[in-house]
């Protein structure tokens, strides 16, 4: 029945966690390394990859507006969630994670961008008329102060958010491995090392994410790519995907080793269920290609068109090689019995709630939303030539 | 006051901040049920809808109030332990008068099989018949009484 | 008056305040009232169950029950009760074969005869009501929750259904309600415990292999099983605190 093998407790043969749940950590991951990039640039004073600064917090803004959604669409009764906040349960990891998110999105990533971006914000508001004065009112919280004194607050200021930041970005991944880490019921799931691992994976797929997003606004803008930007960019990838590759492989090898209850069962249905996603997917397509590919880059020498193709195909993935991770880990951990006797089968709808169709577009929104606010919030660091189009355009 | 003066929009912020976790502790006061947290980390009220929900067996104790002359029947059978209920089925709204219709009463065989037909899973010592070996047609109460079944 | 009309005047007396008495808890009894029985007090009561497994015949009527009085989905995917059948090859325990057709609803088709190197028996699952319960550490709105009296509860008017608590059950025995979208399990029968009822499960058991039994009650049987018999919980090694205790537990079982 149900494509069930072996023995399932009688309630473990349906799903309780579908596709919306793999969604859920991926887009968290891509928020928490997209703000590490851009801590690169204000907290280490990496400034070869300024141009990326502004458009690394937008990204991270819009993947974190959409970063609920797959929640309140996997929930039996969304319109409760918001007791999550009124009477948390301070032994569960989830209902804290509420409080980490607020934090994150309100005390750090909305902060640092209106920050970064107050200048421009004031100059609009005092230059327009009629509902976007209002608009542009509300955004700078009606405080016109742009004295050469005020900006440098604000940048002495934002410095210390981002050095707040920085922490905060591995609480709010470190916390959505700890979830499943925490979870003793689940082999699969529990392991201290759960909230590093996804800590790392997290920092992977959101430099990915920022490196592949710059290359592709600026060229569909006909600006020009800074080189040393992606270059940099690149390497910061190649070395965070070494540390996370040689972590899981760490996890995989005390698993071996060990051997426990558990490992046969889990072994098997690495092998059989769980072939295509983890073998092919994750480690084949999505680690060992495009760390070789990018090794390649850090070795020999290759045409600026060359390594800009090289890093775009590491890129994609890249990406989808994340993805394969988070769904292993989320489906992975649901397939096989905790009975270790038996294994069922994910049955992903198309149209329902909880279906492929639905995902498909909460992983499309958070592209449209970057685009609406890089449209409003333009992510060309200030005074660069990349701030006016012309002069890119003119110079060739 | 120049640094107060340079930072006036970022007291707007810690403003604005403010007003939000007051509206969020008026929200909580109203929100959240006054027995929350009696006893622990939920809310009181739900052992009382625990409580509440209507009880579909009428319990063993409850039949021989009025059945005593079946009472006395098993008081030496080999099914004295087993519940009326385990083949008369759920009788609760019988045995409080709110349903006044006979029960059906159970056929003289599905009851008696579903513990007593043989099978190899079921501890050795337990009474367990092979239909066949065992007077195959016909239903067990044709020679066992089911409230006191030893035939002497 | 004399000592005769006393005593009569006496007894009629108590007569009438007990049967007063035993109607009030009666209709509380059976009409499924809100009050519980007139004396019950959390404090009083520490809930726990005993399984036999030398006396189980895998006959479902338990899953039936349970199913009836509680109102369980009747498909083969929610269960609050259920029942394993295990055949061990002695000569190589790591692997059983386990089955639970319907949850043992209408019990179990007979395997024949079997090799002289097999076991068979069956086991009942249930909410094992842990003391430390895993479950209820992880909701994130103390929707599940651990009764002063030993229950593990569900809150369906809080339950969000985001299924935490179902992952992290070590025993499988949480599912979604698909009819209410949250959680829902055994309950230990709570409505009728707190009545001086059986959970329906104990009650139905032809074998008498599920006893119910209060560890906070000096005199309850249950003391005096534990010390005599040979008990396990299910995963001891999770150290959840399981209060369902199996008598003759086979170390095959998972």
């Amino acid at each position: 029945m149900h494509g069930v093998q072996g023995y399932m407790y009688p309630n473990e043969v349906e799903l309780q966690w579908s596709i919306l749940i793999v969604l859920y950590p991926y887009i968290t991951g891509l928020v928490a390394g997209a703000f590490i990039l851009a801590s690169l640039e204000r907290v280490f004073n990496v400034h070869v990859v300024r141009p990326t600064y502004r458009l690394a917090l937008l990204t991270a803004l819009a993947f974190l507006i959409v970063a609920p959604l797959p929640l309140q669409l996997h929930l039996g009764h969304p319109e409760r969630s918001f007791e999550m906040y009124l009477t948390p349960h301070t032994t569960s990891a989830m209902a804290m994670f509420g409080f980490v998110y607020l934090w994150y999105l309100m005390g750090i990533l909305l902060l640092e961008i209106w920050l970064d971006y107050r200048k421009e914000l004031v100059l609009r508001w005092r230059a327009s008329r009629g509902f976007a004065r209002q608009f542009y009112g509300v955004l700078t919280l009606w405080s016109d102060n742009i004295t050469p004194a005020a900006l440098a607050l604000d940048d002495k200021v934002g410095r210390i958010v981002t050095i707040i930041g920085i922490p905060s970005a591995f609480l709010l991944h470190g916390y959505v491995g700890f979830i499943f880490g925490s979870i003793k019921a689940n082999p699969w799931w529990s392991s201290p090392l759960m909230p590093i691992v996804f800590i790392f994976s997290a920092m992977v797929s959101g430099i990915a994410l920022v490196m592949l997003m710059y290359i592709a606004l600026w060229k569909g803008s006909g600006r020009r790519i800074s080189m040393p930007c992606v270059d940099t960019i690149a390497s910061y990838l190649f070395y965070a995907f070494l540390v996370d590759f040689s972590l899981e492989m760490v996890d995989l090898i005390h698993r071996i080793y060990e051997a426990d209850e558990s490992f046969h069962a889990l072994d098997f249905m690495v092998h059989t269920r769980l072939f295509l996603s983890q073998i092919v997917l994750q480690l084949l397509l999505g680690t060992a290609v495009p760390l070789t590919l990018l090794a390649l880059t850090q070795i020999a020498r290759f045409t600026d068109r060359a390594r800009l193709r090289l890093y775009v195909v590491a890129g994609c993935l890249t990406l989808v090689g994340i993805f394969a991770m988070r769904w292993n880990v989320v489906i992975g951990g649901q397939l096989f019995s905790k009975s270790f006797l038996g294994y069922t089968t994910y049955k992903m709808q198309l149209g329902t709630r909880e279906g492929l169709l639905p995902s498909v577009f909460l992983m499309i929104l958070p592209f449209g939303i970057l685009w609406a606010l890089v449209k409003l919030l333009p992510p060309w660091p200030e005074g660069s030539e990349d701030a006016s189009r012309h002069a890119s355009a003119a110079r060739g | 006051m120049g640094g107060f003066k340079n930072g006036s929009h970022l007291l707007r912020v810690v403003v604005f901040c403010a007003a939000g976790v007051a509206v969020f502790l008026v929200a909580r006061q109203v929100a959240v049920p006054k027995d929350f947290g009696k006893y622990g980390h939920y809310r009181a009220g739900a052992l009382d809808d625990a409580r509440a929900k209507p009880v579909v067996f009428a319990g063993q104790k409850a039949c021989g109030e009025c059945h005593t002359d079946i009472v006395e029947l098993r008081k030496t059978s080999k099914h004295q332990k087993v519940s009326c209920e385990v083949c008369h089925g759920p009788l609760a709204k019988h045995a409080s008068g709110d349903d006044t219709t006979t029960p059906k009463r159970p056929d003289g065989r599905t009851a008696c099989l579903t513990c007593h037909l043989k099978n190899v899973s079921k501890p050795a010592a337990f009474p367990q018949i092979v239909l066949k070996d065992h007077a195959d047609d016909g239903p067990c109460s044709a020679c066992h009484q089911p409230h006191n079944p030893k035939i002497s | 008056m004399d000592q005769s009309r006393r005593d009569f005047l006496l007894q009629t007396g108590k007569a009438i305040i007990l049967t007063g008495a035993a109607s009030i808890a009666w209709d509380a009894v059976v009409a499924g009232a809100p009050e519980t029985a007139p004396n019950y007090n959390m404090a009083d009561h520490w809930w726990a169950m005993i399984i036999d497994i030398e006396k189980c015949i895998g006959c479902g009527t338990c899953v039936r029950s349970c199913k009836a009085e509680n109102n369980v989905p009747l498909d083969a995917e929610h269960f609050r009760t259920w029942v394993e059948r295990y055949v061990v090859n002695v000569d190589d325990p790591e692997h059983p074969q386990v089955d639970s057709p319907n949850g043992g609803y209408d019990g179990f088709p007979d395997l024949g005869n079997l090799s002289p190197t097999m076991k068979t028996f069956f086991v009942p699952k249930l909410c094992n009501h842990c003391a430390h319960s895993p479950c209820v550490q992880v909701c994130p709105v103390g929707a599940t929750f651990v009764s002063p009296d030993g229950v593990v509860l569900v809150d369906k008017d809080r339950c969000l259904g985001c299924r935490y608590c179902v992952q992290a059950c070590p025993y499988g025995t949480r599912y979604i309600d698909p009819r209410t979208n949250t959680v829902d399990k055994c309950t230990l029968c709570y409505h009728r415990i707190t009545k001086g009822l059986q959970p329906a499960c104990v009650e139905t058991c032809p074998t008498n292999s599920r006893m119910l039994g209060d560890l906070k009650n000096p005199n309850d049987p249950i003391h005096e099983y534990l010390r005599t018999h040979k008990v396990q919980v299910l995963k001891p090694q999770m150290a959840t605190g399981a209060k369902a205790f199996y008598n003759g537990l086979d170390g095959t079982v998972r």
